[in-house]
């Protein structure tokens, strides 16, 4: 039971960090009709700029508190992510709105090779894992084998507020208004007056501080980020989003735990070695596409986002 | 009244093909030969003006005029020129090996033509299915089958395989058909991984091909010559690569190539005429995998020794950017840009470790600047029917 507890939690932290990273992939689909494949890159710039934003804090104010070293190293993995995202959007990805989708899909793929490559040469060492610091209290609770460490219980709430956040802006604001409109109908949302390209770039700052959480979050989880990460991250958001469905955010974030749902049972609860959890999740996303070709909350022709 | 090119002809008939293939032909010995980066990089520029002054000139009008009105002496002067390279490089390992991979890469990629350029049926794991056939040379000849049988074995088998992903890949279009590819080639890599049966991450060693008693991991004397293994596994790289060309330009120029290309073009016009969407979808599909797999079984046997990292997902990137480089559906664009992707990087040690950052920054401003590739498929010719 205390196991069953253990790989439910581990699961449902999983599954946060996927939906974190599926809302990007689904935002984007919504304004834009396009994949950004390289979505799962960008997470993993986030990471490292967090990480850089620590090491800069280290070495010129070295004895800064916790708590604000956190909110820097977001701020500053946010601010990377942000600047990578909307540069993306402008130059790579609203230049192709007309080409066919293939062709985006595998410019946002080149793209996502080009971001790894870059990391993995340039960035100082870049090729091998690098640590990444414990900025979160350490405390946990701890009852037979069952332990809830009080970090993950902290990441995954404020995973939770993030999501609720993108939420309320979405349906709430004029910002999210204007995002909405352009997903139903770029032109009718153009004719009242929403500037099309200040809405999609802002959908892309949007998504991109999203991932750039989920990649600071990934590394305080894992305590290790690795310049490789975001193939395998950007693979399971484009699955989670698609097999929520794509351009609907609950879709998403059902997605997102689906994948770790699916994960978390090959590891544990089938008769075969956990090391097949991969190869059950991805077999089980084809099967189920198989079955409900639009995802499951399909995409209605009206309404996305 | 609409200029026909071939009228203002520089290079006159076959005798135009026999001329651009010898010059072809001398800048790769002279390119394949040179050692030093320097020699490289003034081979490599020089190649690259003319190539620009051909293509900025009327002058690439003349040459392609020569080529379509002279395709089969085109097809043999192609096939001669790669046979004096093979001969000319007789003792060269690495020269060899280099062609080789060429000759079995373009062999894949050609079945990707089929799937994507013709029939417009999205794969993302071509570089699976293409391990699917070395993996099954591999296992089938460990287990005593012979070559011959092992090798067809790797297309079939990875044809069969296919026929697991049609249903997904049938009934999803779009970004749904992209994932469920890509869920393969990631599924697929990380099953051999972690599968002891099939060697794990280390990999497994391949039994060389051996045909009709000869073996083809021998190094072999004629004549006085010395002449390194790889002469074989060439010449039968080459001989499977004229087959699939062969193969797939007919298919190309048949009423299935035709069927296809409705499929690509409009699926709904198609179905309305009477064209059969499924079953294209499927033959494309097929068709493509086995040419990869039969690519794939060949390669595993003249490599030797493969491993999972030979197969996972940036190499399904690599093909589909080879594809892409080249022009889509077009058969020379495919075997032209396998040639730039394969050799520009292996002959420029400086910019080895730079490769893939090269790769995809070149295919970005491809898909930005020139999206139909280097050599745009042309449309159908049917004016020497009438």
């Amino acid at each position: 039971m205390e196991l069953f507890l253990q790989f439910c939690i581990n699961g449902l932290m999983l599954g946060m960090m996927y939906a974190l990273v599926a809302v990007g992939f689904t935002l984007f689909f919504g304004v834009l009709d396009v994949i950004v494949f390289s979505h799962g890159d960008t997470v993993m710039i986030g990471a490292f700029g967090g990480l850089s934003m620590y090491w800069w804090l280290g070495a010129v104010y070295p004895g800064l508190s916790l708590t604000w070293t956190v909110l820097w190293v977001f701020l500053a993995a946010a601010l990377a992510v942000t600047v990578v995202g909307t540069l993306v959007a402008r130059f790579l990805i609203m230049p192709l709105r007309k080409a066919p989708p293939l062709n985006t899909l595998l410019a946002t793929m080149m793209l996502g090779t080009v971001l790894r490559e870059a990391i993995r040469l340039f960035f100082p060492d870049g090729s091998n894992p690098k640590p990444f610091p414990h900025l979160l209290p350490e405390w946990s609770w701890q009852s037979g084998s069952l332990t809830l460490r009080f970090d993950n219980a902290l990441l995954f709430l404020s995973g939770a507020v993030m999501i609720v956040l993108v939420h309320l802006l979405i349906t709430r604001t004029r910002l999210g208004m204007a995002i909405r409109a352009v997903a139903q109908d770029e032109e009718a949302a153009q004719l009242m007056g929403v500037n099309f390209t200040m809405i999609v770039l802002a959908t892309f700052a949007l998504g991109s501080v999203v991932a750039a959480f989920a990649g600071v979050m990934n590394g305080l989880y894992y305590n290790e980020i690795n310049f490789g990460m975001g193939l395998l991250l950007g693979a399971i958001g484009f699955s989670a989003a698609v097999i929520g469905g794509l351009g609907n955010i609950y879709g998403a974030i059902l997605g997102g735990f689906i994948f770790a749902f699916l994960q978390t049972l090959g590891a544990v609860a089938l008769p075969f070695a956990s090391a097949y959890k991969d190869v059950f999740a991805f077999g089980s996303v084809i099967a189920l596409m198989a079955v409900r070709p639009t995802g499951l909350i399909a995409e209605p022709s009206s309404q996305r986002v | 009244m609409r200029h026909h090119p071939s009228r203002d002809l520089i290079i006159p008939g076959p005798a135009g093909c026999v001329l651009m293939a010898t010059a072809l032909l001398a800048w790769s010995i002279l390119f394949l030969k040179a050692e030093e980066q320097i020699p490289i990089l003034v081979y490599m520029i020089s190649g690259s003006l003319l190539v620009l002054v051909a293509a900025l000139s009327d002058l690439h009008k003349s040459i392609s005029a020569t080529i379509s009105s002279n395709e089969s002496s085109w097809d043999k002067c192609m096939t001669l020129t790669l046979l004096a390279l093979i001969l000319i490089f007789h003792d060269d390992h690495y020269t060899l090996f280099l062609l080789g991979t060429i000759m079995v890469y373009a062999t894949a990629v050609l079945g990707l033509n089929v799937q994507l350029g013709y029939t417009g049926v999205i794969n993302f794991s071509a570089a699976s299915f293409f391990g699917i056939g070395s993996y099954t040379a591999a296992m089938s000849s460990a287990a005593g089958l012979p070559s011959l049988p092992a090798l067809l074995l790797g297309g079939i088998v990875a044809a069969l395989v296919g026929c697991v992903l049609l249903l997904p890949v049938l009934r999803t279009s779009g970004h749904y058909a992209a994932l469920v590819t890509m869920a393969f080639a990631l599924l697929f890599r990380v099953f051999l991984e972690v599968n002891e049966w099939f060697g794990g991450p280390q990999g497994i060693a391949v039994a060389p091909l051996t045909l009709f008693g000869l073996d083809f991991s021998q190094d072999m004397q004629l004549w006085g010559i010395e002449f390194s293994f790889y002469v074989k596994y060439d010449l039968a790289c080459l001989l499977l690569l004229v087959l699939a060309f062969g193969f797939v330009r007919r298919l190309e120029r048949s009423w299935l190539g035709l069927s296809m290309d409705a499929v690509r073009c409009d699926e709904t016009a198609g179905a309305c005429f009477g064209v059969d969407i499924a079953r294209w979808k499927i033959t494309a599909f097929t068709v493509g995998n086995l040419l990869s797999g039969l690519a794939g079984a060949l390669y595993a046997m003249m490599l030797a020794y493969i491993s999972p990292a030979n197969f996972a997902f940036p190499d399904s990137l690599l093909f589909l950017s080879i594809l892409l480089l080249g022009g889509m559906g077009n058969n020379w664009g495919v075997i032209l840009a396998t040639v730039f992707v394969v050799v520009i990087p292996e002959k420029f040690q400086v910019i080895q470790e730079y490769r893939y950052l090269i790769y995809a920054a070149l295919v970005l401003f491809m898909i930005l600047y020139r999206p139909m590739g280097l050599l745009p498929r042309k449309a159908r010719n049917y004016g020497r029917l009438s």
